[in-house]
């Protein structure tokens, strides 16, 4: 008791005033009683197949230019439309530049050239392929992140220990292990007026009595978050470190997630995502549809890794899309759909400032199925590389049913 | 108990020998009209069932129920037209849309940008006249699930809506979709596939969405495009403005190319289903035969075009069927043939009707003879659901409460069950979208997912308990509720002990038909 007493005085939390503590908030604060904090993981995805070679561009190869005649990003110091120089052979979007200081900072790695072994150029399957971590496998029934939180059992597990801020939650955290999807967290609760409370209780009771599994457990879940969220008042949040998150959904989600972390309740695993890539038309170059999205995204992520501040030692932010697109650009000055993609990285154990990975370069038979980028790093192994360097669960095979995750295939993230 | 099973397994049988007979009105009674079958059946074909409607179906019988649902056009339904009447949209055609609603929000942005400042009061409320065509059309879709008569047409518009989904933020979509619901989907929900599949085909909404209007043979003259518009959306969600291509006439030194987007979702997602048996070399073959199914003019609202410049004259094989060059407009129409007669998609739509009107896990014996209906009668959708409708697997108490209610469900149900008056339909349908579910804006070609684990979540779940109290409690302006008392007495009555013992300490009205309605067995239908 006194190390929770202790706890809760240092975390600032009013609980002595509402005169009830629930349980789970015990656990969370015999838990930070620890001195090492929790690992934790930042999943985003930019659904829809954002174009990686508009994002991360080989400046250094002539094929790229051949093949992109009106998309293409020039070459750095070309101008103010040009390409931000990373290597030499790769360059950042110049609507990215809210970045560059994570790669100058060794802080941001990208995996070039990754993504499935599957063929499928459908968003929908891509995406589940993605999610589940299963290449090919539909009937998967579980997203690899959710099979994470069942592999790594916490006893001192909170609601909040897996949180997408989306408002139906994500086939990477659906599964048997408890998840939340909250769209907006300061409205989370019945709001029933004088009755809230006792409204709030019959429900709750009614949930606790169900026979029904599925609404049993989740209503469960609903009103353990609702009294947590209660302590925690997000309504008061300031972003620190002059931390400056866009107004889009996107930036506000991210900031909902750095508010999460600060409060102390047990966020291990955070997830939220994005659409607009799927740039079949028009999709323009340093500027238009596809760079709007970047800047959103770029500006977005520098304000949560700046938010965070030292707790990025303990935190990886992690990007991903489905696959990628074509390496030529089609009639309508978009692109269709591809196949590898590039990934970021992002964390103080990252070993950031690299493009990892294999490049296969654009030559036509050096492209995948004739048209698009190769495959030369497999996502399930920087998705485990992750899982066993970064959150320290060593065995992977229930994470990645019938794939073998082996450190030397590891891109090589982390020390 | 015991004698009741075997009263319910010689109803199957007669069931069975009513089907092989093909004939199913006109026959006495047969399956048992308890309460609970009643409302399971009223769960399925209906939007849930009203006050007095458990009663009217008890007595003309549940065949004769569904064999009338299965007969839209013979239901007199009058009392819609006065319910819709205040919607001056929902008659409209995309052309008259387009002028008196979509240009008006253009030309105040031209003057914007004309005098190069910030948006004017005009421009905005010209961008709001803009998306009201999209409000209304929700309000429409809500005000038809509540209250029309043919409960059961409006809950397969909604599906095959869903199946043939178009998102109202695609550009010019947003003004096309009135339309397109109303000629393109609601007409066919009982008719045959084929001709819903044309009509969804050649409808400037889809060929909008999945860009087939510009798609275009590599080696032909061009249309040639602008860059696209971000503006704010209905409800203030951000779409893009696609611009229209100049017509191949117009267009010097235009770019080429063919656009697979439509090709592929059409097997994908359309007829065939993912593993239907279809490859990359199919889809660009598919794109290539719909080359030329253009729009007419999209900013104006324009309808469905061939335009033999555009179109790709070459031979084309598909799943291993010639469409012999020079077919032109008729290639189309040929693939429309290939993929609604193909045995993959007979099953595709059986699996998926199954799974909406009888479990998330559809028993596989009903799939097929459903898709064996669907084959014998070249896709006859009437026959097809009269096949899932009247199926013992359809009327089995392990399919009653089975599946859960998509948000849109949820929130029609709620308004039936208390038999509320709607003036303003609009804070339903932002009531659904705050669970997750905004009418006509589902990004994805899919549509929305049909199985529990999309819509049970913690956040959700607490956003259908708010509601419920918001609605009892009257404060969703235009929405009242005109008996409190009828849901908990009769649609909580198989609700569990439970939750009707918490139910009965509370102590007023609303509060009570706040914690039926946002009680567990209540999210399930």
């Amino acid at each position: 008791m006194i190390s929770r007493r202790v706890f809760l005085k240092n975390g600032g939390f009013a609980l002595v005033s509402l005169g009830f503590a629930p349980s789970f908030l015990a656990r969370t604060a015999f838990a930070q009683g620890r001195t090492v904090r929790a690992k934790q993981l930042i999943a985003i995805f930019q659904r829809g197949a954002v174009d990686g070679l508009s994002v991360v561009v080989p400046f250094g190869e002539p094929e790229y230019y051949r093949a992109r005649p009106s998309i293409g990003i020039a070459q750095p110091n070309s101008g103010e439309h040009a390409a931000i120089d990373l290597d030499g052979f790769f360059g950042f979007n110049p609507r990215l530049r809210s970045l560059k200081s994570l790669w100058d900072a060794r802080q941001l790695a990208i995996v070039h050239a990754c993504g499935s072994p599957d063929n499928t150029r459908s968003h929908f399957d891509a995406q589940d392929y993605m999610e589940t971590a299963t290449p090919g496998v539909k009937s998967t029934s579980d997203g690899w992140l959710n099979r994470y939180l069942q592999a790594r059992h916490v006893e001192a597990s909170t609601p909040f220990r897996a949180v997408s801020l989306t408002s139906q939650l994500p086939r990477m955290l659906q599964g048997t292990a408890p998840a939340l999807a909250v769209n907006q967290i300061g409205q989370f609760g019945i709001r029933g007026g004088q009755s809230s409370d006792m409204m709030s209780a019959s429900f709750e009771s009614q949930y606790a009595a169900a026979a029904d599994s599925v609404l049993n457990g989740t209503g469960k879940e609903a009103f353990d978050a609702i009294k947590m969220l209660k302590v925690a008042d997000p309504a008061k949040y300031q972003p620190e470190n002059g931390a400056d998150y866009p107004r889009s959904p996107f930036g506000q989600a991210l900031r909902q997630i750095a508010q999460l972390t600060k409060a102390e309740v047990g966020l291990e695993v955070a997830f939220a995502d994005l659409g607009g890539w799927d740039t079949h038309v028009n999709q323009g170059a340093a500027e238009g549809q596809l760079a709007n999205r970047l800047d959103d995204f770029g500006r977005s992520i520098a304000a949560l890794v700046a938010d965070l501040g030292d707790r990025m030692a303990d935190t990886v932010v992690l990007t991903m899309s489905e696959f990628g697109r074509a390496v030529h650009e089609n009639g309508n000055r978009g692109t269709d759909h591809g196949h590898a993609n590039a990934m970021m990285v992002i964390g103080g154990g990252v070993r950031g400032g690299h493009v990892y990975g294999k490049w296969p370069g654009l030559a036509p038979d050096r492209r995948y199925e004739g048209r698009d980028l190769a495959v030369t790093t497999d996502f399930r192994d920087v998705f485990g590389e992750i899982v066993v360097k970064h959150m320290g669960v060593p065995d992977t095979r229930t994470i990645f049913p019938g794939y073998n995750v082996q450190p030397s295939k590891f891109p090589g993230l982390f020390i | 108990m015991r004698r009741i099973r075997t009263r319910d397994a010689f109803c199957w049988g007669v069931l069975a020998s009513m089907l092989t007979a093909g004939a199913v009105a006109g026959f006495a009674k047969t399956i048992p009209v308890d309460d609970r079958t009643v409302t399971h059946v009223l769960n399925r074909i209906a939007f849930g069932p009203r006050p007095g409607d458990i009663e009217r179906v008890k007595a003309i019988g549940i065949e004769r129920y569904i064999d009338e649902q299965l007969r839209p056009e013979r239901i007199p339904d009058g009392g819609m037209n006065a319910r819709l009447a205040a919607l001056q949209t929902i008659g409209m055609s995309s052309r008259e849309l387009a002028e008196k609603f979509e240009r008006p929000a253009i030309e105040a942005r031209k003057e914007k940008k004309a005098s190069g400042d910030a948006p004017t009061p005009d421009e905005k409320a010209m961008q709001q006249k803009a998306n009201s065509v999209v409000v209304e059309l929700s309000e429409q879709k809500m005000l038809r699930a509540i209250y029309s008569e043919r409960q059961l047409q409006e809950v397969l518009t909604d599906f095959w809506f869903n199946h043939f989904n178009v998102d109202a933020r695609k550009g010019a979509d947003r003004f096309m979709l009135t339309e397109y619901e109303r000629e393109a989907i609601r007409p066919h929900v009982l008719g045959k596939f084929r001709d819903l599949l044309e009509a969804t085909a050649k409808s400037p909404a889809m060929l909008f969405y999945l860009d087939n209007w510009m798609s275009a043979d590599p080696n032909g003259p061009h249309a040639e495009m602008r860059p696209p518009r971000v503006v704010r959306g209905p409800f203030g969600r951000p779409m893009v403005m696609a611009q229209p291509p100049r017509m191949p006439a117009q267009g010097k030194n235009a770019p080429k190319g063919l656009n697979e987007n439509y090709g592929r979702e059409l097997m994908e997602l359309h007829t065939l289903g993912v593993d239907g048996g279809y490859a990359q070399r199919d889809v660009t073959e598919v794109a290539r035969a719909f080359t030329g199914w253009t729009i007419q003019n999209p900013r104006q609202g324009g309808g469905f075009k061939f335009e033999p410049r555009l179109h790709d004259m070459g031979q084309k094989v598909v799943l291993g069927h010639v469409i012999k060059a020079g077919g032109g407009e008729h290639d189309g129409e040929e693939v429309l043939d290939i993929l609604a007669k193909h045995p993959s998609t007979a099953h595709f739509i059986a699996t998926k009707l199954v799974r909406r009107f009888v479990s998330d896990t559809p028993p596989p014996a009903l799939v097929d003879r459903a898709a064996d209906r669907f084959r014998a009668t070249d896709g006859d959708l009437r026959e097809v659901m009269r096949t899932v409708l009247t199926s013992p697997e359809f009327l089995a108490p392990e399919a009653f409460r089975a599946k859960v209610k998509t948000p849109f469900e949820f929130v029609v149900s709620s308004v039936r069950a208390l038999g509320a008056e709607v003036t303003d339909a609009v804070p339903l349908v932002r009531a659904t979208q705050q669970m997750g579910m905004p009418l006509y804006q589902c990004q994805p070609p899919t549509g929305y997912k049909d199985t529990a684990d999309a819509w049970v979540n913690t956040g959700a779940l607490v956003g259908r308990m708010n509601f419920a109290v918001q609605i009892t409690g009257g404060k969703l302006p235009g929405v009242v509720p005109t008996t409190l008392d009828w849901v908990n007495e009769t649609a909580a009555a198989d609700f569990s002990d439970a939750t009707r013992s918490t139910i009965a300490k509370a102590t007023t009205p609303p509060q009570i038909a706040a914690l039926t309605l946002g009680a567990p067995e209540f999210q399930r239908r």
